[in-house]
Order: C-alpha cells, then sequence, then structure tokens
C-alpha cells in the first residue's frame, strides 16, 4: 500500500491532498464522475476552439444540432452507430474473459467479405427473395468474422500465442485479403470496388417505407440497428444469466480459479473469440448491406478500433455500449461539419482522455486537509 | 550501556486506515539484547506497528525513539540508517543471483566496479559470527527456504541492523530448521542485538521470547507480559480474550470403507522435475488421515493431482473403487479433466485462498456457486437460477458465519478468516466424499482457527474421508486419526500415536524403520 501523498513531499501547499481507495462503487456516482468528465472536457475543448479563434458555444451547438437536431440527422447519428454498437459488443465479450481480442476491425472486414461472397461469388443469384438472400448473408458475415476469430483462437488455446499480436496482425491481412477482391476478381470496370449488390440484397431503411410514412423519408437508419440492438441484449444475458456467462466472468476474474471449478479454459478461450468475430463480422455485413451496398476498401474508418474505447467506456457493460455507441456516432457525424479532422479530432481525444482518467476518482476517495491541522 | 536500556522506544502510536483505526495510542518497548514476542490475531494491528517502525508506514500521531534519540522515518531507508531491519514473510530475493549479490542490492557501496570476492569472504565471516551457514556464492534458487532465510538475516546484519524484526519466521521452516534458527537468534541476542518476534505460535513464544505484548484490535492488551511467568494457555487467553479450547471434542469413531486410494503414484512438479516418487496412500470414510511434511515435499502436487489440476506420470487414485485419476491404469478414464472428479464427489480446500479458491473481483454469490452452478437448482437448463443462487450464498452466509454486508459483496473485500469460511462453506456444503484439505487454518487467528478446526471434525462425523495436509504439526496431531509423513515426494512412514519427535525425523528425511502399529488399518 503506497501513499501517493507521501511522495509528494518536496511539493509544500498550503493543504495536503490523500487518496484512499473506495470500498464501494455506487452506480449514481458513476454516472456523476462520467457527467463531470465530459463537463471538463467541453471546457477544455472550449479553449482549443477559443485559441482556434471560434466561438466555443457556436461550434458546441452546432455540432449538436449536426448530430442530434433534427430527425433526419439523428437517423444518420443511429447509421453510424449501427456498425459501433457491433464492433464494441465483439470487443465487451471478449474483454470479459480477458482475452484482448483487438482483431475487431479484422473480423469486421472478413464478415464484409463473407457477406459480399453470397451476391458476388454468386452463391445465391441477385432474384432470390430477400427473405432467404438476408438471413443468408447475416450468416454467411458472421460465420466469416466467428472463423478470423476463431484463427487466433484455438492459436491461443493450444500454443498459448498471444492473441494481442495474432489479432493485431490478422487485422493486416483481413484488409488484404478483402483488397485482393476488389482490385481484381470481384473489380467492377476496374474501379477499386464491387459491382453494386442488387436490391434484393440491401438492408431495409426507413426511407424504403416513406410511401406507407412520409415521416421516414430520406431516413438512412437501416436493419442492423436492430441487430446491434437484440445482439446487445443477448451479450448482456450470456454475460450476466447464462451458465456460459458465468464460466467467462469466472476465467475473466482468475482463470486459476475457473481452473479449480473445473471449467474448460481451451474450449471457452476458442468459442468466445469465434462470438467476438461473429459479432464484429456481423458489423461488417450490416455495413456493406445497410449503408454501403458494394464491397469496397474504405467500409470502416477504424470501427474495430473505437470499438475498443467505447467497450472499456461502457465498463464491459453491453446495455452501456447502445447510448455511448450513439454518442460516438453523432461525434463522428458533427465534427466532420467543422472540419474533415484536427479540431473534432482533437476534441474526441480530449473527452476519452478525460472520461478514462474519471475512473481514478471512482475507485479513490481524495481528501484534502489544511496543513494547519497536523500536529 | 546497561542491559536496560531501550533499544526502541514507541508511545502512543495511532495510525488510521480508511474505516479502520488499526494502531490505537500503542506503546511499545524493545529493550536492548531482549527476544521479544509480539502477539495478536490477525488484524490485530501488529504487522501495521512493525510497518510504522520500519518506515513503511508514517504514524498519525505518537514518537518513536530508537537508543534514547527521537527519530522520524520517512522511508524504509532512514529505519535500516538507525538500525532497524526486517526479515518479511514472504521473502525479497532475486532468485538468479547469488548470495552476496542479493546482500549488496541497493547499496551505494560497491559504486561500480564489484569486487564479489572480496565481498564473498565478508559476508562468509559475518554468518559465521552468528552461525547462519550459507554459502555466498551460490545462486538463490539453489536454496533451501531455511538458507534464504538465512539470507534475508544476513542481508539486515549486513547493513548494520541492531534491531531486527522477524515476521512469522518458522512458518516456513522443518522442527529442525527451527532450533537452528533459535540458536541464531541466541547468538544475536548475546551480541547486544534485539529482537522482535512476531507469531501466532505460543509454543514457539514461549520456547525463545523474554517478554511478551499482546495485541488486540489495534490496541496493546498486555505488555510486559515475563514468559518465565506465563504459559500457553494464559497467553492464548490474552491473545483472543477468552479461553480456547486446545483440547477438541473428537469423538472416537471406527473408520468405514475404504474411499480414497492411492497407489504408486507419480507426478511432476511445474519445472518438470519429479515431485512424487510412487505415492501410496488411503483415507477411509468418517477418518481423518494427515500428511504431515516441510513445505515443498510434494503436498500441494499430491493434492492438485488427486483432484485431477495434474496429470500424474504413473499410478492411479481411486474414489470408492473407481479409477478417477490414472496414468496407465487398467481402467483409466479418458481424460482427467477436473470436473470428472467434482462430480464424483471430491471438494478441494485449496492451498491458496485468493489465487485459487476464490475470484476476488465476483460476488460472493458468484463464488459459493462455483462447483455448483452446472447443477440444479442453481443451473436452469443454459441458464443460472439468480433468485436460487443468492438464497444458496445467503444460506451459506447465515450458517458459516461469513461476516459480509450482503451477498453481493466482492470476494476481495472479505478477511482471510471470512474467505476461508467461504470456500469451506462452499466444499462442505457440497456433502463430498472425499476432501482434500490444504493448509485450511494457516494465516487465521485462534478463534477462526477452532471454527475451521470443528467444521472437519463435524464432516468426519458426517462420514466424510477428509485427506488434511498441513505444516502444523500440532493440528495434525489433534485432528487426525493416522498420519504420512511425505519427505521428497515419498511417504516416510505412517504412524497412530502422534509423536511428534518421530514425525520429526521422518519430515526431515528418516524413513520409518518397523512398520508401526498403524500399518494395515483402515485398508
Amino acid at each position: 500500500m503506497t501513499n501517493p501523498a507521501q511522495t509528494s513531499r518536496g511539493l509544500r501547499l498550503p493543504f495536503r491532498l490523500r487518496f484512499e481507495p473506495r470500498m464501494e462503487q455506487p452506480g449514481w456516482l458513476s454516472a456523476l464522475i462520467s457527467l463531470g468528465a465530459v463537463v471538463l472536457a467541453l471546457i477544455l475543448g472550449g479553449i482549443v476552439l477559443m485559441l482556434v479563434g471560434g466561438s466555443p458555444i457556436r461550434a458546441y451547438a452546432f455540432m449538436l444540432k449536426a448530430a442530434f437536431g433534427d430527425i433526419g440527422v439523428f437517423s444518420d447519428t443511429l447509421t453510424k452507430a449501427t456498425p459501433l454498437i457491433l464492433v464494441s459488443l465483439a470487443a465487451v465479450i471478449a474483454f470479459r474473459m480477458r482475452l484482448w481480442n483487438i482483431g475487431a476491425e479484422g473480423q469486421f472486414f472478413f464478415g464484409a467479405f463473407g457477406a459480399s461472397a453470397v451476391v458476388l461469388t454468386p452463391i445465391l443469384p441477385p432474384e432470390t427473395s430477400p427473405w432467404l438472400i438476408i438471413p443468408t448473408m447475416v450468416l454467411a458475415g458472421a460465420i466469416a468474422g466467428a472463423l478470423w476469430g476463431f484463427i487466433p483462437g484455438i492459436l491461443k488455446a493450444r500454443f498459448n500465442v498471444n492473441e494481442i499480436i495474432s489479432t493485431l496482425m490478422m487485422n493486416y491481412i483481413a484488409v488484404a485479403w478483402n483488397n485482393f477482391f476488389i482490385f481484381a476478381k470481384w473489380s467492377e470496370g476496374g474501379f477499386q470496388m464491387s459491382p453494386q449488390f442488387p436490391r434484393t440484397a440491401w438492408l431495409p431503411r426507413l426511407t424504403d417505407y416513406s410511401s406507407q410514412v412520409p415521416l421516414f423519408r430520406g431516413l438512412t437508419t437501416h436493419l442492423g440497428l436492430v441487430f446491434g440492438l437484440i445482439a446487445a441484449v443477448v451479450v448482456w444475458w450470456i454475460i450476466y444469466r447464462s451458465r456460459w456467462g458465468y464460466e467467462i466472468r469466472l476465467i475473466g476474474d482468475n482463470p486459476r480459479a475457473a481452473r479449480y471449478a473445473g471449467i474448460n479454459i481451451t474450449r471457452n478461450t476458442i468459442l468466445v473469440m469465434m462470438l467476438s468475430g461473429a459479432l464484429a463480422g456481423l458489423g461488417g455485413m450490416s455495413e456493406i448491406t445497410g449503408v454501403v451496398h458494394r464491397l469496397q476498401g474504405a467500409i470502416s474508418p477504424g470501427y474495430g478500433f473505437t470499438g475498443i474505447i467505447i467497450a472499456w467506456l461502457a465498463k464491459l457493460n453491453p446495455l452501456l455500449v447502445i447510448p455511448i455507441s450513439i454518442l460516438f456516432g453523432g461525434l463522428i457525424l458533427a465534427g466532420r461539419e467543422i472540419q474533415p479532422s484536427g479540431v473534432p479530432m482533437l476534441i474526441q481525444g480530449i473527452l476519452l482522455v478525460c472520461l478514462i482518467g474519471s475512473d481514478f476518482l471512482l475507485r479513490y476517495r481524495v481528501r484534502i486537509t489544511p496543513r494547519t491541522q497536523e500536529a | 550501556m546497561s542491559k536496560n536500556e531501550n533499544a526502541v522506544e514507541m508511545r502512543a502510536i495511532t495510525k488510521q486506515f480508511p474505516g479502520v483505526l488499526a494502531n490505537d495510542h500503542v506503546d511499545f518497548d524493545l529493550k536492548k539484547g531482549e527476544i521479544h514476542a509480539l502477539l495478536g490475531e490477525n488484524g490485530a494491528g501488529k504487522s501495521t506497528l512493525m510497518n510504522i517502525l520500519t518506515g513503511l508506514y508514517h504514524p498519525d500521531k505518537g514518537t518513536i525513539k530508537v537508543h534514547e534519540q527521537q527519530v522520524e522515518f520517512r522511508s524504509p531507508k532512514d529505519a535500516i540508517n538507525h538500525g532497524i531491519g526486517m526479515v518479511h514473510q514472504h521473502f525479497m530475493l532475486v532468485p538468479t543471483q547469488s548470495v552476496t549479490e542479493n546482500i549488496l542490492l541497493g547499496l551505494d557501496d560497491p559504486r561500480f566496479r564489484l569486487n564479489l570476492s572480496h565481498y564473498h569472504d565478508v559476508i562468509r565471516d559475518l554468518a559465521d559470527q552468528y552461525g547462519l551457514h550459507v554459502d555466498p556464492r551460490v545462486k538463490i534458487w539453489q536454496l533451501s527456504v531455511g538458507e534464504q532465510q538465512r539470507v534475508e538475516i544476513l542481508k539486515t546484519l549486513y547493513r548494520g541492523a541492531n534491531v531486527l524484526i522477524l515476521d512469522e519466521p518458522t512458518a516456513v521452516l522443518a522442527p529442525q530448521e527451527i532450533d537452528e534458527l533459535f540458536k541464531t537468534l541466541r547468538s544475536m541476542t548475546e551480541e547486544g542485538k534485539s529482537i522482535v518476534f512476531i507469531s501466532h505460535k505460543l509454543d514457539e513464544v514461549m520456547a525463545i521470547a523474554d517478554r511478551v505484548t499482546v495485541m488486540r484490535k489495534g490496541k496493546v492488551s498486555d505488555a510486559n507480559v515475563l514468559t518465565s511467568g506465563t504459559n500457553k494457555q494464559e497467553l492464548a487467553r490474552l491473545m483472543v480474550g477468552r479461553e480456547v479450547l486446545f483440547n477438541l471434542d473428537k469423538v472416537e469413531q471406527a473408520p468405514g470403507e475404504t474411499v480414497l486410494a492411492v497407489d504408486s503414484l507419480e507426478a511432476n512438479n511445474d519445472k518438470g522435475l519429479p515431485a512424487l516418487r510412487g505415492v501410496s496412500l488411503s483415507v477411509c470414510a468418517g477418518e481423518i488421515v494427515g500428511l504431515a511434511g516441510v513445505a515443498g515435499n510434494g503436498q500441494p502436487e499430491l493434492a492438485e493431482v488427486i483432484t485431477g489440476l495434474r496429470p500424474p506420470t504413473a499410478g492411479c487414485v481411486r474414489v470408492h473403487g473407481r479409477v478417477i485419476v490414472g496414468e496407465g491404469c487398467e481402467d483409466s478414464p479418458r481424460t482427467n479433466t477436473v470436473r470428472n472428479v467434482i462430480d464424483t464427489g471430491v471438494s478441494h480446500i485449496p492451498e491458496d485462498r485468493t489465487h485459487v479458491g476464490t475470484a476476488p473481483n465476483l460476488s460472493i454469490t458468484d463464488n459459493v456457486i462455483m462447483k455448483g452452478y452446472r447443477q440444479s437448482p442453481i443451473a436452469r437448463g443454459w441458464s443460472i437460477d439468480r433468485t436460487n443462487a443468492r438464497g444458496h450464498a445467503e444460506n451459506l452466509r447465515e450458517a458459516y458465519n461469513i461476516l459480509a454486508p450482503t451477498v453481493d459483496t466482492h470476494a476481495r473485500l472479505l478477511s482471510g478468516g471470512n474467505l476461508q469460511r467461504l470456500i469451506l462453506a462452499r466444499e462442505i456444503s457440497s456433502e463430498p466424499k472425499l476432501m482434500i484439505a490444504m493448509q485450511p487454518t494457516r494465516g487465521l487467528d485462534v478463534g477462526a482457527i477452532e471454527a475451521v478446526q470443528n467444521l472437519l471434525l463435524a464432516q468426519r462425523a458426517n462420514g466424510a474421508a477428509i485427506l488434511l495436509v498441513s505444516e502444523e504439526l500440532d493440528e495434525l496431531i489433534s485432528l487426525s486419526d493416522r498420519i504420512y509423513v511425505i519427505y521428497g515426494g515419498e511417504i516416510m512412514g505412517e504412524t497412530m500415536e502422534g509423536d511428534p519427535e518421530g514425525i520429526g525425523m521422518m519430515m526431515t528425511g528418516t524413513r520409518q524403520h518397523s512398520p508401526s502399529t498403524a500399518e494395515g488399518v483402515g485398508r
């Protein structure tokens, strides 16, 4: 037990800061501290905006409007949040077992490839009913992602290969694999993209129903969001309510205790990596069938990595992943309205550092005692 | 300097931790040339007091005088400079370096060029002076635990310690090694050094200490108790504040049929070296069988093989005649899984409560269902019945007196005794046929030890077969119906009498010559 206050003895402040570990962490406190962190981030971001000559209030108001201002932009925010929810859930389930799968990006790309293969090979002809083609693509995407998780999973389970390195490397392989197809085999007239998918392979969007509900006109939110919401509830149920989830939590907290309780760690390592990969793969499938409608290079601006951050911010709680993904979706969308990169990314970074740093206050209580009170 | 001069004088030491007043106006004197035992249950505040004396903690209030001079320690280094050294329970040595290198580590003296052979000689002289026989050139990993402890003592002596604090120094030693240690301690006090001896073991306190200070709940409950004018029962009473029954009510009962039969078992340790060399033993229903031995002679490996955690290289383990673990047995199961063993009705109290027995960041509920979550009523199909799991946890908390605010409390917030009660609650509630209990009372205070021992006896009365592995001879002798002694991965002999001397000889590697009267009993 080291007391940080004792090490900073050289500094003679009129008061002393002491950090004491908290015995319990009530839920309201967590919410309050996170809110405080967001406020602090907004103030710091405001200073940055002022330094570059903008008005913080106006900029924030503009960003808020650009992400949540009306149903149209909010729908776009939800569209951005959809792949984030799925890749974040992939991170959540793996991290719960302390499997550091940072390959959600690659599993996302491979899921996209698997889904594309159904219509581009083609396995099913374009005139197939959407009722058959979409479930097939969902399955293909999930299986392809699971395969991309299975490989590092079995390497970890059988030969103790570090999953951080293997999943990271598999990201590059997945991107290169996709590139081979979009540059050559499935290239449309030499462009670096596949031909557009047949309409039967598009996930239904809200705007598709605008003839019945006029309000939906132009709304891009697609069925993938429903996949994400269902997946979040299922992952929540697995972790907190199922026998399998109990095993995952036990292995994550203390693998030696899990072994002592007769739990097969090898099998669970493979299965969890496969589920994690399947969720990320589903994210890739949903993005290309719901938004892009073709296989191309730039289908992800690093969703797989953002998902890792979201998973941490959600404290590995699958249901918390939903609001945080929506917030991030909004931030990505609104940021682009100010500057393509630069300032919005800066503000996003400040927000992340504040939120992750605020975790300290959740774990420790800060006491301030005036020096005069000391004997 | 007169003999009655105080080497250390602590006055009104107060230290507050979040939620606990660890030391409440504690006074402590250490005379020059004395061995002073500091006695108290876990959490009585002994470690806090000594950590203050060695400069690890800063007291909130109070003064410390060393050799009549007021001091204020800002770091352990200050304390060492004032001649105060501590030998911790867990050694702080670098295994791949030699004895000399470990002793010189962190010192300013060999500044740049290390003339090792010169220092080897210096350290050998110092070692000989106090009878701490150890070769300075040897690497730490090649030394026995007792020798490593000598290196730790040498380390503090080399740094010029006049006051030595030993935290439970005998916990890891064989009886003969304890005698050696006591000889060393006496030769050190003859040289004018003063020793603080922290221990739970009343026999040792009576044997070695001149004076005793007893702490209870952060306060000194009795100071200046002379060992010449007291006895073990008296000390125990002072320590827990009530009379302790050292004689457990163990009813005579005839053992039933053989439950556990271990036959010529061989296994390797983590380094791949043979740890078990043909161990055979048996345990019957309604019988507690002790396994005595100094640490590191194959006890954990044996427990791990029986519970399926470690694959054997040869031999068989049978429960009720059926092979549960084996290598090369006629009816070996295809897999030596832990689950198979658990389902056979074998429960296991592991040696390492925090790293093996529990999951620190999961709730008490999640910890007590660790073995039973696969079966109804905790399991319901693929899911876990939360209501039943909580109810089960509530019942166990009540029945086993686990002190915790709720069953949702994380296991890491429980004290050692409560954690052990949680493990016992879980392992006993499954109504096991066979129980492998590893050091079930280690590190617990007297009150908790009694509770745990009575739980084991209750299991015996219920007809469970219990293999009790312990390094506490007293405990083994008072609880066991029979005792095996293990040394170097081999059973040295078996005894029913429980004479400490004979067991001590076997514990240090002397094979029992004539088969004792116990041979053949209960087979």
